[in-house]
């Protein structure tokens, strides 16, 4: 165990590097000149070499890095914002919980759906059920779920105004003027992100579940467990799930993993300040440090929930060890 | 009153291509503490047989009729839960692979607990004490630190005997083994069929013993069925079969089976290929295959009939008794002629 967690440290030590050089030779790669955007409109050479000056971008390309490298190793400082000098991490430490509301609540929302439906349409094929089930797969699968956010949107938001259709509220209670929060609210404006989210990934994975429930079924030790004399619900229940999920488990961690980099459509939809609208904003005015540091977050969710999946993984199958 | 009584069972399995006849009116009766070896290739109906009498079939694709009483209590038919007391507790059931048969992910000890669980109302130690016991009884080595391994730590040979040890634990009357031997190598088979026998003269279980290997058969059995396409086509006591069988395709199977005192160039085989069960052959199902077909074999089914002077052992072929005896004695001085040419 201990051998492998200094694996998978050094690995992670290494991902980040390599998509840290690899952000910062891209934007250098794209010709922009982030000091005069920075500057204004009215501003003269003095001031936008000035403010070249005090970004370092007047340094080659490697030392800039390094700088970056030293900061965040030194300070964890991921730099302050070229635009308005607002540190990465406040902006971080804002869009965070917002992204990983829409992303785990839609999880959730999705697996919720989709193991009762899989696992019924698996042990009772071709039932109503079944058929019901599949029927809902093959829309989920068909609507793009750029589509279904805007229709939600419009008919369920705006026209028949059952939810809020922009912005997002805090979890925490809060009683400052112009915010909102607390657990009704912030369900309220996630609701339909939420099910914006869950729609395909539900249709996809009552699939994946349905089939896996199946082929476990006709595996020879559930018949064993049956020649024991166990009841149905035990078969299913001790023999059949657990060793029908490995597969299941492997997706969800890819999938949380690359989910939390930011739902840019979804954010974009319902207007909500998570980390895909800041990484499309900070694209535009080639903001370099928050650029890096939200795919540095990107990098560590999918570290952290591979990390997550081969532990459940071993857990699930004693075959597999970490080593 | 005989333990396990089949009478006249059939199973069709509804496909998309028409319906395949698996088991063809088979008819048979165990006794307490006897065993019963079934006898034939793969397809021909002997392991659907006994998955019909344990209820291990889906009926949603199977359709089974007959009669099947154990103990004298009709038990086709029954639900999972009406099952309950009966598979486990009082039918144990081993399989072909040890290596599919086992949960991967569970410990041996757990799924050997569980199987005592499910019948008995007794705390977990208890059913933990009597897992290592059964697990003794199989001559599982350092038994009480085994249990707590997977079945992937263990070698083939080791596996099934956790099956048999899981298949006894609740002292069962019967124990249907659908062929425990096949998957593995040579001297675990015979480690393992000692192992059995063991058991059975311990516990006194009667123990049906499906296999495609005579020689297994001749070991252990006191009964033998011999199924061909779905069929009974030869049952017998084992002393009888093998002193004089009475069809074509039980020849073929004696001659097919390696003797270690003949020293023959090459095994006989029986030719081509069992029978489709989809859409099979009119008349005799073997005719096809059979070096003795006539012209009544492809037209009509030969009944079940006793041979000469012996009501328990029944036969299906249309040649006389006359044939039979000539062909069957021919047969056995070829084979003793090869045996001595060769050596």
């Amino acid at each position: 165990m201990s051998q492998f967690l200094i694996r998978r440290t050094f690995w992670a030590f290494f991902l980040f590097l390599a998509a840290s050089i690899i952000t910062y030779v891209l934007f250098f790669v794209i010709p922009s000149d982030p000091a005069a955007l920075a500057a204004g409109k009215a501003s003269t050479p003095e001031i936008v070499a000035h403010i070249r000056m005090e970004l370092h971008l007047n340094l080659p390309i490697y030392q800039q890095y390094w700088l970056f490298v030293w900061n965040l190793v030194r300070h964890g400082s991921f730099g302050y914002s070229f635009v308005n000098g607002v540190p990465v991490r406040t902006y971080l430490a804002q869009e965070i919980p917002v992204t990983a509301s829409v992303v785990f609540g839609g999880v959730v929302l999705y697996l919720a759906i989709a193991i009762p439906t899989g696992v019924i349409s698996a042990l009772r094929p071709r039932s109503i059920m079944d058929r019901t089930g599949m029927v809902f797969v093959l829309f989920g699968i068909s609507a793009p779920s750029v589509w279904v956010g805007v229709m939600l949107y419009y008919l369920v938001g705006f026209r028949l105004g059952w939810t809020p259709i922009n912005g997002y509220c805090g979890i925490l209670p809060t009683h400052a003027a112009g915010t909102c929060g607390g657990l009704w609210p912030w369900a309220d404006h996630l609701i339909l992100p939420w099910i914006t989210l869950a729609i395909g990934s539900a249709a996809l994975y009552t699939r994946l579940i349905r089939a896996n429930v199946m082929e476990t079924m006709s595996e020879d030790y559930v018949r064993t467990a049956r020649a024991k004399g166990a009841s149905s619900s035990r078969v299913l229940i001790q023999h059949v799930l657990r060793n029908s999920m490995l597969q299941v488990v492997t997706i969800l961690g890819m999938d949380l993993g690359l989910l939390l980099g930011g739902v840019l459509f979804i954010e974009f939809v319902f207007g909500l300040p998570g980390l895909g609208q800041q990484l499309l904003q900070a694209n535009g005015r080639f903001d370099l440090p928050v650029i890096v540091g939200i795919t540095m977050f990107a990098c560590l969710s999918v570290i952290v929930f591979n990390f997550l999946v081969d532990v459940l993984y071993a857990w699930l199958d004693p075959r597999i060890r970490l080593a | 009153m005989a333990l396990l009584e089949v009478q006249d069972l059939n199973t069709r399995f509804k496909t998309d291509d028409g319906v395949v006849q698996a088991v063809s009116g088979v008819s048979f009766d165990l006794e307490r503490g006897k065993t019963l070896g079934v006898v034939g290739e793969s397809g021909s109906g002997k392991s659907v047989t006994f998955l019909t009498v344990m209820g291990l079939l889906d009926p949603r694709h199977a359709e089974m009729t007959g009669s099947v009483r154990f103990d004298n209590q009709e038990i086709l038919g029954l639900n999972t839960s009406q099952l309950r007391p009966i598979r486990g507790e009082r039918i144990g059931m081993i399989f072909q692979d040890p290596m599919t048969s086992l949960n991967p992910v569970k410990k041996i000890g757990w799924q050997l607990e569980e199987a005592v669980l499910i019948h008995n109302d007794v705390p977990r130690s208890e059913a933990r004490r009597r897992a290592i016991e059964v697990l003794e009884e199989v001559e599982i080595p350092k038994a009480d630190t085994r249990i707590d391994d997977y079945a992937h730590q263990f070698s083939g040979g080791m596996r099934q005997r956790v099956m048999i040890a899981m298949a006894l634990i609740n002292q069962p009357e019967l124990l249907i083994a659908d062929e425990p031997t096949t998957a593995l190598d040579v001297t675990t088979q015979a480690q393992i069929l000692r192992l059995m026998e063991k058991l059975q003269n311990e516990h006194g279980m009667a123990i049906v013993m499906i296999t495609h290997d005579l020689g297994v058969v001749a070991e252990l059995a006191d009964d033998v069925i011999v199924m061909y396409g779905g069929r009974i086509v030869e049952s017998a006591q084992v002393d009888d079969l093998f002193a004089k069988p009475e069809m074509p395709y039980t020849w073929g199977l004696l001659g097919s089976l390696p003797r270690v005192d003949v020293d023959v160039e090459r095994l006989e085989q029986i030719p081509g290929q069992p029978p489709s069960l989809l859409r099979p052959p009119k008349g005799c199902a073997f005719n096809p295959r059979c070096a003795y077909t006539f012209d009544r074999c492809r037209e009509e089914l030969p009944e079940l009939r006793p041979a000469e002077g012996k009501s328990d052992h029944e036969f299906r072929c249309h040649l006389e008794e006359a044939d039979r005896a000539r062909i069957w004695t021919e047969k056995q001085a070829a084979m003793a002629a090869s045996a001595e040419s060769a050596a």
